[in-house]
């Protein structure tokens, strides 16, 4: 192999836009989650059920077709904001599993090598490269949840019609508002673990246990005053509550909406302000 | 246009009363002060500020009071454009287990702004030129730490930057590989198209590769001068070595009007006042009977320039504290 004599030069070419920074480790770390096979078949199983209700939204529109063919379907469904809500709620869990296992690795790995005194020496802030780990989730999690329930909506559309679709648009704005509420909410929760916690296995353990946890105080809680406000301690009833209100289907035991959504926002305000402690080149101990 | 003109022949480096505080420690204290020098060594003991200054220039901690400009960049108002202009080696181990060299200067490339392909071609020769070529596709983790520090130095120049802050380059390396570092860093200052503030314990590592040298004390600027200049400016020392009652002999030099410091038992440094010949010394140890076993001439050594800017007397207990056998500074202890 030919060595040849290299000398420093200078950069003076096209530099790529400032706010495309960010999404540089975005694309660097899907790279690195998607090396695991593990995660691979986790993300393929979540496809699963908005393929089942693919077929179902089919069936319940071509009933009359499928009778002719000889498949004989009760008439017990439609396709409504019950049936896009059940929908949502797999694949919300399924973004839950996927935040677990991909979350806590994003920000422990860089912090556990000193990493970023090196990412925040280039033009990249402390918001910046938080936006940039967090799109990791964001994408990953908005093409489990919303993109295919907003799929599954298009869908039902064309079978039923522009009416239809007008008729039930809030439907279409509850499970992206709700969907993006609960990726939010898994990400910041992830980081904020991811930073805190330097052992992935351990973070994603407590993850873990800030929902079973919160859950069970919550029912302890509800036994003992014989009430359901225990629930502002349950982070997954709340985002049912929330998501039932913008749906205005049945609101879950629980809180009101407007108590669930102020909890939340506290919530995510705490995980904010455990990462501005974390995101940082150096600590300083003042 | 005329913004840039005005970037353009700014200093490297000026900070105005800038004052950092942690709580209440005052890590910087009023520090003012315009840098223009292609290389610049920054020494200072233990707590002197020098990793603090480094820090608030890469826009990592705020300035308390006063303001710092990298190429005229204010860092409060546009530290990311400062940023750009600027590569960064720490002083600690920092890279990303389970990534290639390759992978890992690309990456630091592409968050500096280069286009991938661009970033990856410049990657390859920034590895070429630190000399892990042949390795640049092995895990950062199996390297030894010869290779990860210069592992360090590509990833920081990697996108070219105009200014390289080198936070203790040559730490823990055995010297063959703190040879290498040098040699380096050398090719780098030699170019002429880069910047280098080196901050280092080892004055010998300033001393060989830069030609000014900024001196903090307790986070205030000691001294900040030319080593060459300083170096042709300085008078004449002179060495001795000597048997016999040295005690008195140093006391009769130091009557003549001479300054003399101890260095060590039977080593004196002397600087000839400016009446007196070199047979005067000779006249006062024949008469009280001591040998000169030795005379030479040198000029003031950084370390010189390093404890006058500690306010200290080279032959002092303290001083030998702070300057290490090894040629390091700060004291074993790390301790002043």
């Amino acid at each position: 192999m030919a060595v040849f004599e290299r000398t420093y030069r200078r950069y003076t070419g096209d530099r790529t836009a400032l706010e495309s920074r960010p999404f540089v480790l975005t694309r660097y770390a899907f790279k690195d989650v998607f090396r695991s096979r593990f995660v691979v078949a986790v993300f393929a199983l979540s496809f699963l059920v908005p393929l089942i209700g693919a077929v179902l939204i089919y069936a319940f529109n071509n009933m009359g077709a499928l009778a002719e063919m000889g498949f004989e379907l009760p008439e017990m469904l439609e396709a409504n904001a019950t049936f896009f809500e059940a929908i949502v709620g797999w694949q919300g869990r399924f973004a839950f599993l996927l935040a677990l296992i991909i979350g806590p690795g994003l920000v422990s790995r860089d912090l556990v090598n000193n990493a970023l005194p090196l990412y925040l020496a280039r033009p990249l802030d402390r918001v910046g490269y938080v936006v940039g780990k967090m799109a990791v989730l964001g994408i990953l999690l908005s093409v489990t949840t919303w993109i295919p329930a907003l799929f599954l909506f298009i869908m039902q559309s064309s079978y039923a019609g522009v009416g239809w679709a007008v008729e039930n648009i809030r439907i279409a704005g509850a499970m992206v508002g709700g969907a993006v509420l609960w990726i939010v909410l898994l990400s910041l929760l992830a980081l904020a673990m991811s930073a805190w916690v330097k052992w992935r296995t351990v973070g994603a353990f407590l993850m873990f246990m800030i929902f079973a946890a919160g859950g069970l105080f919550a029912l302890m809680a509800n036994g003992l005053f014989s009430s359901t406000w225990g629930y502002v301690m349950d982070l997954g009833q709340l985002m049912k509550i929330v998501f039932a209100g913008l749906l205005g289907t049945p609101a879950p035991d629980g809180p009101p909406m407007l108590v669930a959504m102020i909890t939340l926002t506290a919530f995510m305000a705490v995980c904010v302000f455990l990462l501005d402690r974390k995101i940082r080149a150096y600590e300083v101990v003042g | 246009m005329g913004m840039t003109n005005q970037v353009d022949a700014s200093p490297v480096i000026e900070v105005e009363q800038l004052t950092v505080r942690f709580g209440r420690t005052v890590a910087l204290d009023d520090v003012t002060g315009r840098f223009s020098g292609r290389s610049i060594g920054l020494l200072g003991p233990n707590g002197a500020g020098k990793t603090t200054l480094i820090h608030t220039l890469l826009g990592f901690y705020q300035p308390t009071v006063g303001s710092a400009r990298i190429f005229g960049h204010d860092m409060r108002r546009a530290n990311k454009e400062a940023r750009s202009l600027v590569g960064y080696m720490p002083e600690r181990d920092s890279f990303i287990a389970g990534m290639s060299a390759v992978r890992y200067v690309t990456l630091m490339a592409e968050l500096a702004g280069l286009p991938g392909q661009t970033a990856l071609e410049r990657a390859h020769e920034a590895l070429y030129f630190v000399g892990l070529g042949e390795s640049r596709y092995r895990p950062l983790e199996t390297y030894s730490l010869g290779m990860k520090q210069r592992a360090k130095l590509a990833q920081a120049l990697v996108h070219g930057p105009r200014l390289l802050f080198l936070d203790e380059p040559t730490n823990g390396l055995d010297p063959p590989a703190r040879e290498r570092m040098i040699r380096l860093i050398k090719d780098i200052v030699d170019t002429g198209e880069v910047h280098v503030l080196l901050s280092s314990h080892l004055l010998r590592d300033v001393e060989e590769c830069c030609e000014e040298v900024l001196i903090l004390k307790d986070g205030r600027i000691a001294r900040y001068c030319n080593l060459e200049a300083e170096r042709r400016a300085n008078r004449k020392f002179l060495e001795l070595e000597l048997t016999g009652d040295v005690d008195a002999y140093v006391e009769a030099v130091r009557g003549l009007g001479c300054e003399a410091a101890r260095q060590g038992r039977r080593s004196l440094k002397v600087v000839l006042g400016p009446e007196l010949e070199i047979r005067a010394l000779f006249e006062l140890a024949d008469r009280h009977g001591v040998q000169i076993r030795h005379l030479d001439y040198k000029k003031d050594s950084l370390q010189d320039i390093f404890l006058k800017a500690m306010d200290l007397d080279p032959s002092t207990p303290v001083a030998a504290g702070l300057i290490n056998a090894d040629g390091t500074t700060g004291g074993a202890d790390g301790r002043l």
